[in-house]
C-alpha cells in the first residue's frame, strides 16, 4: 500500500535525504521518497505492518528534525 | 519572510555589528584579553546558541555527523586555539547561509503554489431566480453556474448563455485568450475575462480539470532524478570522509614530523570541518529540478517527476502517434464512392456506414455519423462486433454490414478492388457484396511541421511515426512533415512490439519519447522512457500511464519541454562542478595551510548562496 504524508516545517535538505535513507531500511518498507522541495513523503509498504512502520518512521523523522509536523494526505 | 526568518535576520545584524565593533576595538584600542574573550563569547552565544543546542541534542540522540555538530566543533575549536573573531565570524556566516537557504526554499515553494493557484474557492449556482454561493465540492452535475468577469471557472461545463473570452494561461500556458460562446465546453481553472456566462456543470469537482491538474502536480516528484540520488549518496560519504581526514590532519603531522606544532594543525583541521557540510549541493540540486518542473507547468507541461525532466534532456528518439498527435483528429468524409458490384447509391453507402459505426465513438466513426447528418435509430442495429484494427461487423435491418479497412474485407472474403486514396478508406459490404467506400481525411496540426524541424535542429534525428492508418495516408502525412521512418497499418498490440524493438535500437544513455493523444495507447505510453499524453486532461487512463502531460494540443510544447529540461540539466551540472570544485580546492589549500577559516566559510556559505541563486534560474523567471 502507498501513503503520502506532508512533512510541515521540513527545513534541511540533508536531513530529508537521511530520513529517506533510514526509513527505506525499515523492515516492510518497499519504497520511500522524501521530497524536500514539496515537503512530502511517499511510502510504499506492507499493509499489515503499517502501524509499526509509521511509528518507526515518525521516530526517525523527529530524531532528525524535531519540529516537523507529520500529516497524512 | 516568515517570523522565524525575521528573528534570525535581526540576530545576524546584531552579531555582525558586534563583530565589526569587536574587531575594530581589538585593532585600535588595547583591551584586557579576558574582556575581549568575554565580548566575543557574548556575540557568539547570540548568533550561535541554537546551533550549539541542536548539536548537544543530537549528540545525546547519537547523531554525530550533523551540520550543527560540525559547526559547533569548528567554532569552539577556533576559540580554543585563540582565533576569536574567526569563531564568531564562521558562526555568523553559517547563519547567513542558513537564512538565505530557508528564504530561497520558502520563496520557490511559494512561487510554485502561486503558480498552481487555480483552485476555485466557490461556485455561484443558479437556483430559480436566486444565485447561491457554494463550495465547488458540493455542486452536482447538471447544475447551472453563473460566472462573472474576473471569476475563475469553478467546474468543467458547457456554456448555456452568453459569450466571453477566457484566460487559460494557468492551464495551458497559452497567452492568447480563448473566445467561447453558447455550446462551447470550458475548463475549470480558466478565468473569465469580460463577459457574463451561464454554464451547465458537466463534471463534479473531483473529476474536474482543476482537480486532475492539482493532483498531478502535487503528486509529482516522488521519483527522483539520478543526479539527485547521486548527490544524496555523495553527501552520505563526503561528511564522514572530511571529518575523518580532519582528525588525521590534527593528530598525525604534529606527532610524526611537525612536532609540537599542534595549534597550527588543529586550525587546519577546523577549517576542514567548516567545509564538511554538503548543504549547498544537497539543497541546490532538488531546488533546480523543482524550479524546472515549475517552469514547465507554467508553460502547460506537467511532468510527473524530476527523473523525467532529467531524461527529457537526453532525448534521442522521438516516436509520434499520428492521429490526434500530429494531425488534428477532426476527420471529415471527403469522398463517397459506390461500388460497381453493389446496388447502393452513394447516399445509401454513407447511411449504411453511419449505422454500422453508430455505437463507436472513434473519431472516424463520429465523422461518418456527422456526414450522414440524419437521425440514427440505434434499434435498427444489432449484434455489433468491433474487430480492433479491422473495423466493424453489425446486423443492420437484418442485413450483415461490414465497415472497415482492406484487411476486414480480405478476412471476410469479400471480392473488392483495393483503392489508392489519401486518407482513411472505409470499405463497406452488405450481405457479402461489396458496396463501395468512404474516404475520411484528417488535417495536420499547425505546429507539427515546426516541431519536427526543431527536433532535427536539436540533433534529434530518430523520429518515427506509428499509426494504425493505411500506408498511403501515413506516408503522405509523414512526407509533408519531414518524417522518414513510418510504421503504418498497426494493430494496437503491434505498437508495443515496435516500441520494444526501438528501445533496443537506441543507445543506453539516450531516451525514447513517445507522444500520443492517450486514446488506445496507454500500454505504449507506459513502455516508453517518457510517455507524453497530449491534449490536456482528457483521458484518465492516459494521465495515469503518461509521465508527462501536455495541456494544449500542439506538439511544439515538446520542444519547450526539452529546452527547459536541458537548461535545468546545465544548471545542475554547473552547480555540482562549481560546488565540488570550490570545496575540494579549499580543502586542498587548507590541508597545506595556505588558507584561513574565512575562505572556508566562503567555500561553504558563499557556494551555497551562489548555487541556490543559480538553481533559481531553472524556474525561468525571477523570484
Amino acid at each position: 500500500m502507498k501513503k503520502v504524508f506532508k512533512l510541515e516545517g521540513l527545513d534541511c535538505a540533508n536531513c530529508a535525504a537521511k530520513m529517506e535513507d533510514k526509513i527505506g531500511k525499515l523492515e516492510g518498507v518497499k519504497e520511500v521518497s522524501v521530497n524536500f522541495m514539496s515537503s512530502k513523503m511517499t511510502i510504499v509498504m506492507d499493509g499489515d505492518k503499517e502501524k509499526e512502520i509509521l511509528s518507526k518512521a515518525e521516530k526517525v523523522i523527529h530524531k532528525l528534525e524535531p519540529d516537523v509536523d507529520i500529516k497524512a494526505i | 519572510m516568515t517570523r522565524g526568518m525575521k528573528k534570525n535576520l535581526y540576530r545576524i545584524i546584531i552579531a555582525f555589528v558586534g563583530l565589526l565593533l569587536g574587531m575594530g576595538a581589538q585593532r585600535y584600542l588595547s583591551f584586557n584579553p579576558d574582556v575581549e574573550l568575554i565580548l566575543y563569547i557574548i556575540i557568539y552565544v547570540i548568533i550561535g546558541h541554537d546551533v550549539i543546542k541542536g548539536a548537544a541534542g543530537n549528540i545525546i540522540k547519537g547523531q554525530v555527523f550533523d551540520e550543527n555538530f560540525l559547526m559547533s566543533i569548528a567554532t569552539v575549536g577556533a576559540f580554543l586555539v585563540g582565533e576569536y573573531p574567526e569563531a564568531v565570524g564562521v558562526m555568523l556566516f553559517y547563519q547567513v547561509g542558513e537564512l538565505f537557504q530557508s528564504y530561497a526554499v520558502h520563496r520557490s515553494r511559494k512561487s510554485i503554489s502561486e503558480l498552481m493557484d487555480i483552485r476555485p474557492d466557490y461556485a455561484n449556482i443558479k437556483e430559480g431566480d436566486a444565485v447561491k454561493k457554494v463550495s465547488p465540492e458540493e455542486v452536482q452535475i447538471g447544475a447551472v453556474m453563473v460566472i462573472k468577469p474576473g471569476e475563475k471557472v469553478p467546474l468543467d461545463g458547457t456554456v448555456l448563455e452568453g459569450s466571453t473570452s477566457l484566460d487559460t494561461a494557468a492551464l495551458t500556458g497559452e497567452a492568447m485568450p480563448k473566445e467561447v460562446g453558447i455550446g462551447d465546453f470550458i475548463l475549470s481553472g480558466s478565468i473569465n475575462i469580460n463577459g457574463y456566462i451561464e454554464v451547465q456543470v458537466d463534471s463534479n469537482f473531483a473529476e474536474s480539470t482543476v482537480s486532475k491538474i492539482l493532483d498531478l502536480v502535487e503528486n509529482a516528484g516522488s521519483k527522483k532524478a539520478d543526479s539527485e540520488k547521486f548527490i544524496t549518496k555523495f553527501a552520505r560519504y563526503y561528511t564522514p570522509g572530511v571529518v575523518i581526514f580532519a582528525v588525521l590532519l590534527a593528530v598525525l603531522p604534529p606527532l610524526l614530523w611537525d612536532r609540537g606544532n599542534f595549534s597550527d594543525w588543529v586550525y587546519r583541521a577546523l577549517t576542514f570541518l567548516v567545509i564538511s557540510c554538503p548543504c549547498a549541493l544537497v539543497i541546490s540540486i532538488p531546488l533546480s529540478f523543482f524550479g524546472g518542473l515549475g517552469g514547465a507547468s507554467r508553460n502547460g507541461i506537467l511532468i510527473k517527476g524530476s527523473n523525467y525532466l532529467e531524461a527529457l534532456a537526453h532525448t534521442e528518439m522521438v516516436v509520434f502517434d499520428k492521429t490526434g498527435t500530429l494531425t488534428k483528429g477532426n476527420f471529415k468524409v471527403e469522398k463517397k464512392v459506390s461500388g460497381i458490384s453493389g446496388s447502393l447509391t452513394e447516399a445509401e453507402v454513407l447511411e449504411a456506414a453511419a449505422y454500422a459505426e453508430c455505437y463507436s465513438n472513434h473519431p472516424i466513426s463520429l465523422s461518418i455519423q456527422k456526414a450522414y447528418g440524419g437521425e440514427i435509430n440505434k434499434e435498427r442495429v444489432t449484434d455489433v462486433s468491433e474487430i480492433a484494427g479491422y473495423g466493424l461487423k453489425v446486423k443492420f435491418d437484418d442485413k450483415t454490414v461490414l465497415a472497415g479497412n482492406e484487411k476486414l474485407m480480405r478476412k471476410e472474403n469479400i471480392n473488392f478492388q483495393p483503392v489508392r486514396e489519401i486518407g482513411t478508406v472505409i470499405h463497406l459490404a452488405v450481405n457479402g457484396i461489396y458496396e463501395g467506400y468512404l474516404v475520411v481525411a484528417d488535417e495536420i496540426k499547425e505546429s507539427a511541421k515546426s516541431t519536427i524541424e526543431a527536433l532535427k535542429k536539436a540533433g534529434i534525428n530518430d523520429i518515427y511515426m506509428l499509426t494504425g492508418d493505411r500506408k498511403e495516408t501515413a506516408v503522405h502525412v509523414a512526407e509533408q512533415l519531414g518524417i522518414d521512418k513510418v510504421y503504418a497499418e498497426l494493430l494496437p498490440g503491434d505498437k508495443v512490439d515496435i516500441m520494444e524493438s526501438l528501445l533496443h535500437k537506441k543507445t543506453k544513455a539516450g531516451k525514447l519519447l513517445f507522444t500520443g493523444d492517450g486514446i488506445n495507447d496507454a500500454p505504449v505510453l507506459a513502455r516508453a522512457d517518457i510517455g507524453i499524453a497530449m491534449g490536456g486532461v482528457g483521458s484518465d487512463a492516459a494521465i495515469e500511464a503518461a509521465d508527462m502531460v501536455l495541456m494544449t494540443d500542439e506538439p511544439i510544447q515538446i520542444i519547450k519541454g526539452i529546452e527547459i529540461a536541458k537548461k535545468t540539466q546545465v544548471i545542475v551540472k554547473q552547480n555540482i562542478i562549481f560546488a565540488l570544485g570550490i570545496k575540494f580546492g579549499v580543502l586542498l589549500l587548507a590541508a597545506m595551510g595556505m588558507t584561513t577559516m574565512w575562505a572556508a566559510v566562503f567555500a561553504d556559505v558563499g557556494v551555497s548562496v551562489i548555487a541556490i541563486c543559480n538553481a533559481m534560474r531553472a524556474m525561468g523567471r525571477k523570484l
